[in-house]
This record gives C-alpha cells, sequence and structure tokens, in this order.
C-alpha cells in the first residue's frame, strides 16, 4: 500500500470490503488509516515507509491474534465444550429433580400411614418428614444457581462465536472458511441477551453466603418501613 | 384479625416443581390443604381473576412474568390489591426487599427457610390459627 493512496481511493476500498459482507464496520478502518496517515510527518518517502511498517505491523497483529484464536480450539470450545458442559448440567439439575421427587413419593407414603399409628409416633413422623421437604429445599437453591452457570456459559458461547466470526478465514473450521464474512448465526448459537430493565436487574438468583442477607436481617429491613 | 380460616384457597407460585411441592407439604402439615399451583406470574394472575384466593405465596425468579410483577399487578387490581402476598424467594439483597416492600409485599421469605418461618410468616400475614 501507498501512502500517497487518496482517501477517495481508501473509500472506494472499504466500499467494496463493506459490500463483501466483512464484520469490520468500515468507518472504524477510515478512523485507523486516517489516524495512522495523521501520525506520519515527513517527506513522501519517509511517509511511504512509515506507512508500510504500521500496516505491516497491523498485519502481523492480525495474523498472531488468528494464530493465537486458532491454537486455543475457540471453535471446539463454542461448538462443543461449552455446550457439552451446559448438557451435563443441565442433567445434573434433571436427575436432581428426578431424585428429590422420589423422595417426596417415599415420605408422603410415609406421612399417610402416620394417620393409623398412636399420635407420638405421627408427630415424629411429622417432624422427620417436615425435616426431610426443609432438606429438599437444596434442589430448589443449587438448581437455581446452576442455571445462572448455564446462562454464563450462554454468554461466553456468543462471545466465542462472535469472536470467530470477526476474525474468521484461519479459525474456522474449514466448511466454515468463506472468508471473513458476515455469516448468520448457526441456529444453535445464543442469541445476544436482550438489555435487562430494572426489573430484569432485581432476577439474579440465590447469593453467595457473604453476600446474601439472612431472614432476620430481611425482617429487620422490613420492620424499618413500619 | 378474625380466626384463620383454614379452608381458604392459597395460591402458591413457583416455576420449581419441587419448590411448589415442598411448600404444599409444609402447609398441609400447618392444615391448609386447599392448595392451588402456578408456575409463572402470568399463569398466577389468570388463576387469581378467574377464583377468590385468600393468600398468595409467590416466588420471584420466574418467566415469563416475575414475581415482582405479579405483586405489581396483584396491587394495581382493584379486585386483588387487599390480598395477602408472600414472597418465597432466593432474592436476599437489600435492594430486593425494598422493592418488593415498595411493590405491597405483605411479607417476605429467603429461601432456604424453614418450616417454622413459613409458619411465623403465615401468622404474622393472617393472625393465629
Amino acid at each position: 500500500m501507498s501512502a500517497a493512496v487518496a482517501p477517495d481511493e481508501i473509500r472506494k476500498h472499504l466500499v467494496k470490503l463493506d459490500r463483501s459482507r466483512v464484520c469490520v464496520d468500515p468507518n472504524d478502518i477510515v478512523e485507523i488509516v486516517e489516524s495512522v496517515m495523521a501520525s506520519v510527518h515527513g517527506d513522501s518517502d519517509s511517509i511511504n515507509v512509515k506507512l508500510h511498517e504500521e500496516i505491516t505491523a497491523l498485519a502481523a497483529y492480525i495474523q498472531q491474534a488468528k494464530a493465537e484464536i486458532s491454537s486455543i480450539g475457540a471453535d471446539e470450545i463454542k461448538h462443543k465444550f461449552i455446550p457439552d458442559a451446559a448438557e451435563e448440567l443441565s442433567a445434573v439439575v434433571t436427575a436432581a429433580e428426578t431424585a428429590t421427587h422420589e423422595i417426596f413419593e417415599a415420605i408422603e407414603t410415609v406421612e399417610a400411614l402416620s394417620e393409623t399409628v398412636a399420635p407420638e409416633a405421627a408427630n415424629v413422623i411429622a417432624e422427620a418428614a417436615t425435616r426431610i421437604y426443609e432438606a429438599c429445599a437444596f434442589q430448589d437453591i443449587t438448581g437455581q444457581r446452576i442455571s445462572k452457570v448455564v446462562k454464563m456459559l450462554e454468554r461466553v458461547e456468543h462471545k466465542v462465536g462472535a469472536m470467530l466470526a470477526a476474525f474468521g478465514e484461519g479459525v474456522m473450521p474449514p466448511g466454515d472458511q468463506a472468508g471473513p464474512a458476515c455469516k448468520p448465526a448457526p441456529a444453535s448459537a445464543p442469541a445476544e441477551p436482550a438489555a435487562p430493565n430494572k426489573d430484569d436487574e432485581l432476577m439474579n438468583g440465590p447469593q453467595l453466603p457473604e453476600n446474601a442477607m439472612s431472614q432476620d436481617e430481611i425482617d429487620a429491613l422490613l420492620a424499618s418501613f413500619d | 384479625m378474625a380466626a384463620v380460616d383454614k379452608n381458604m384457597p392459597i395460591l402458591i407460585v413457583d416455576d420449581y416443581k419441587t419448590m411448589l411441592r415442598i411448600i404444599r407439604n409444609l402447609l398441609k402439615q400447618l392444615g391448609f390443604n386447599n392448595v392451588d399451583e402456578a408456575t409463572d406470574g402470568s399463569q398466577a394472575l389468570q388463576k387469581l381473576r378467574d377464583k377468590e384466593f385468600g393468600l398468595v405465596i409467590s416466588d420471584w425468579n420466574m418467566e415469563p412474568m416475575s414475581g415482582l410483577q405479579l405483586l405489581k399487578e396483584v396491587r394495581a387490581d382493584t379486585k386483588l390489591k387487599e390480598l395477602p402476598f408472600i414472597m418465597i424467594t432466593a432474592e436476599s439483597k437489600s435492594e430486593n426487599v425494598i422493592a418488593a416492600k415498595e411493590a405491597g409485599v405483605s411479607n417476605y421469605i429467603v429461601k432456604p427457610f424453614n418450616a417454622a418461618t413459613l409458619k411465623g410468616k403465615l401468622v404474622t400475614v393472617l393472625g393465629n390459627f
């Protein structure tokens, strides 16, 4: 590339680039090129040399980034590791839920029998059943925690997908190497999460113990309104 | 406060079947057997408009309609606005409690909870039973 290339010529190239559906905002490239051109001073030859060095360094940087993305297996992360991890976590939730309801079936059967035993024994059964119900709340809490992790994985999957689409050739699998064009996201790719509204921002699920208010603290806060 | 009618219909709302079953069983142990269920706010709102209930016990984090939105809808409805509404949720930040209180929640239970806490809140909201 020559430093003598006129901005109009650059823009023509960018229009062409845009028509090829490359995932780069042409305005960003204009900004980059103009900033590079503004950064060079001196006669025409030194401008040529300096600009060539800058562009060469930029190209090397992009190639290095593509090589690094390729070496970490970003495509495999997006298409295999993250979906597999989400699937495994969902299986954990399902298994825990199934087991919990088995426990419920058993204790409800025992509770039904308590009507046929002495009152003292019935009380013991009722107390034991209560403790079992309380303990089984773990499934609700763990389920919510795992759902949070799955949502985080989906966000990572989306970001990795966006990175793959941006760098295109060289990091995409052979079947996907149609150049760095903005292809439609595959059906399995998660959509960009919608911006949360004020109420959505209050839905964070279970907190870690050090961040959670206790029931006593909540009661005190509620009482402060009276 | 009038005596609590243990036959009054109670609507419990949660998107986890496990939690619905836990609350239903704990209510049953306390003598409340007339319990109906919904799995999100919009389903709950429809049931509340179709039938008269004496109490709502709702989770917060549900889709498409959250427990907070359900609470706001209930308080904005002239026929439902006085309905006792207890939130049972894992949302345990002060901003959640404040938002629920400002929306008109009757009481607030943080998960995981025990039977004694549930009973205590029912007494606070409904009276002794």
